[in-house]
């Protein structure tokens, strides 16, 4: 919103030349308002300044002036030497001299331009700049890796030195708070999956079928595969903010001088509260999804909660299920890693941390599926 | 209209320029200001000083509407804040400028990216002038060319301060309002932003409203002071009378060990 600007009547600046000798006259408000009216019309006023003698800039007219109308004042006079004249300003008041002195002390050069690459440059450099700071990020993950197997060896032997109250903590943040939603979400997914394969297994008279299709697809890959991601969305986004803040306000850095270690403090609970709790999401997922196909079997082809059970049965044994269950804590080590990974790498703007908790939830995401593309190969070479 | 102009920027005697007439400013049950009444005058630098948690920075923050009060006025240039609409508003606020305690840099923004946000903002200027201005900004302040395309995650504590102030006159304003401007400073730091701080409001002709902690800068800089305390102002004046006031607080404050060294100091 603008500072409502004077209305000025008559232009502010008055050109003339005499027998060589330039005048310019000045009149009005030259303040920050105004300024760029104002540097338009000395602009064009100064067009008609003809001859090469002496300028004379009377001042006695100006109202309201301040630092921008000061350095417009000092600009065209530094222009008009340039160009060879000689300037004079007159009828200066006292605010006016103070002003157009700290402004010429302070007269800015030009802008110092921003590191600019060509074309070719940019390509080159731009390209070793991304290798090598993946390779500091694969780096970064081994580190993390390597300490926290440390850490962890190092409770096993001494469990009392665990912090059990940050575990509980963030397993009711990470475990007990996602339960409604991931129950939620996967009702529905569920539902969809076994309507989906009554409507194009009935083609083949084969709706029962569906019952088959939903429980192997959904114990070996879905249940397992949506609670990560939803897991990865909702919690690994928070423990890269969290983290990342406290890299911005200096906590990191306290902490690292208090001889305590970020890896232990941090991600040790994080890290140990996801491989509890995504398991059991997983599990939680698991049973929501087989209640939203069974309610829609029911719906679809009236087949009631007792035959689509027996039918599961058949359909299903132990493996289908542990194969799907042993996935999740891989997938709760690889979240937990690039989250904190992601949240240690915050600088210090506000833009940094948006840009790190983003690529925390995308890289998660990406590596939750590839894990889980590595495991259904694996599986079926084992034959499982 | 010569003498148009230098009125403008010479003091007249009790012209006021903020004018808060019984505030009562609260949390919760907590309450911070009971009927407080504070002027500030043109062309002063009013040093606001007081206890911790006795409310300094709330009152900043209420006097330029951060916080709302629950009672009582605040006149700014003679325009009653709660009454006014959002132009006239808007119109007050382009004529001050606010330092923040942490300097408050938009931290995705470079220094002259930020010197240059409140003109976007406000005017309508073609980008080389917005950044001669800015550039002309930043060196009043003490800053170097170069610190210009620099983020500021990049700078010391001293220079995210002046990166503030020239954010603050950005828009060349009337009112200057700085909160607790020397603290994280080194002594010399210090007393060089006190000088900067004083020059800027000699040659701008600024009215400064200083919340402070720092005795020397109180000693240095300030023509006037305000003491905080007993949720309203216990006594505005020049530091004579404000030393010389009995309240138990006021005389630990300027009688403690730091308090006299800054007097002798500073005469």
């Amino acid at each position: 919103m603008a500072r409502p600007e004077k209305q000025e009547t008559s232009s502010s600046v008055t050109a003339s030349s005499e027998g060589g000798t330039g005048r310019l006259v000045l009149a009005g408000t030259w303040t920050v308002e105004t300024c760029q009216a104002r540097s338009d019309e000395l602009g064009s006023a100064l067009q008609g300044l003809n001859g090469a003698g002496a300028v004379e800039v009377d001042l006695a007219g100006i109202g309201r002036f301040d630092t921008a109308g000061a350095w417009l004042v000092h600009r065209t006079a530094a222009r008009l030497k340039e160009a060879g004249r000689e300037v004079r300003l007159r009828d200066l008041s006292e605010n006016q001299r103070i002003l157009l002195e700290e402004v010429g002390e302070n007269a800015p050069g030009a802008p110092q331009p921003p590191r600019q690459r060509s074309f070719g440059r940019e390509l080159v450099e731009g390209t070793g700049e991304t290798v090598i700071s993946s390779y500091r990020d694969v780096r970064e993950l081994v580190v993390l890796l390597g300490q926290t197997t440390l850490i962890g060896f190092g409770l096993m032997r001494h469990p009392g030195q665990a912090r059990y109250t940050s575990l509980i903590f963030h397993l009711e943040q990470i475990g007990l708070r996602a339960v409604p939603i991931v129950v939620l979400i996967s009702l529905l997914i569920g539902g969809i999956i076994e309507q989906q394969g009554v409507y194009q297994l009935r083609g083949f008279g084969a709706e029962i079928y569906s019952v088959d299709l939903a429980g192997i697809l959904i114990l070996r890959e879905l249940g397992v595969l949506l609670t990560s991601i939803m897991v990865a969305g909702r919690t690994g986004s928070a423990i890269t903010a969290e983290i990342g803040s406290m890299k911005m306000r200096e906590e990191i850095d306290a902490m690292r001088t208090l001889a305590l270690s970020p890896t232990a403090v941090l991600i040790m609970p994080r890290l140990t509260a996801l491989m509890i709790s995504l398991p059991l999401l997983t599990f939680v997922s698991n049973m929501a999804c087989l209640v939203g196909a069974g309610l829609t079997a029911w719906v679809y082809i009236d087949l009631p909660p007792q035959s689509f059970i027996s039918h599961l049965r058949t359909a299903i044994d132990l493996n289908t299920f542990l194969v799907g269950m042993i996935k999740a804590p891989f997938m709760a080590v690889a979240i937990g890693f690039i989250a904190c990974r992601e949240g240690l790498a915050v600088e210090g703007s506000a833009e940094s941390l948006g840009a790190r908790t983003t690529a925390s939830v995308v890289k998660a995401i990406f590596t939750v599926i590839v894990l889980d593309g590595f495991f259904a190969m694996f599986f079926s070479a084992m034959d499982i | 209209m010569v003498v148009e102009s230098q009125r403008e920027r010479q003091p007249r005697a009790a012209e006021t320029v903020i004018e808060a007439r019984g505030l009562t400013v609260g949390f919760g049950d907590t309450l911070i200001h009971q009927n407080l009444d504070l002027d500030v005058y043109r062309g002063e630098i009013l040093g606001i000083v007081g206890g911790s948690g006795t409310g300094k920075s709330v009152l900043l923050r209420t006097l330029i509407g951060l916080v709302k009060p629950r009672a009582g006025s605040i006149r700014m240039f003679g325009t009653e804040m709660a009454t006014a609409g959002p132009a006239e508003a808007a119109a007050v606020q382009t004529r001050w400028g606010v330092l923040f305690q942490q300097g408050a840099l938009f931290s995705s923004l470079n220094v002259q990216q930020n010197v240059e946000a409140p003109m976007r903002e406000h005017l309508d200027l073609e980008p080389e002038l917005r950044g001669e201005l800015a550039r002309l900004k930043l060196s009043m302040v003490g800053l170097q060319p170069d610190a210009a395309n620099k983020m500021p995650s990049e700078l010391s504590g001293g220079m995210i301060k002046r990166v503030a102030l020239a954010r603050a006159i950005a828009l060349d304003p009337d009112l200057l309002f700085l909160d607790e401007p020397t603290s994280g400073l080194d002594p010399i730091g210090a007393a060089d932003f006190d000088n900067l701080i004083a020059k800027l409001q000699e040659t701008l002709g600024l009215t400064v409203f200083m919340v402070t902690h720092d005795l020397d800068s109180l000693f240095s800089i300030c023509s006037r002071v305000a003491a905080i305390g007993n949720k309203k102002i216990l006594v505005a004046g020049d530091l004579e009378t404000v030393v010389a006031y009995d309240d138990p607080w006021i005389k630990a404050y300027f009688g403690g060990q730091r308090g006299r060294s800054a007097q002798l100091a500073h005469g």
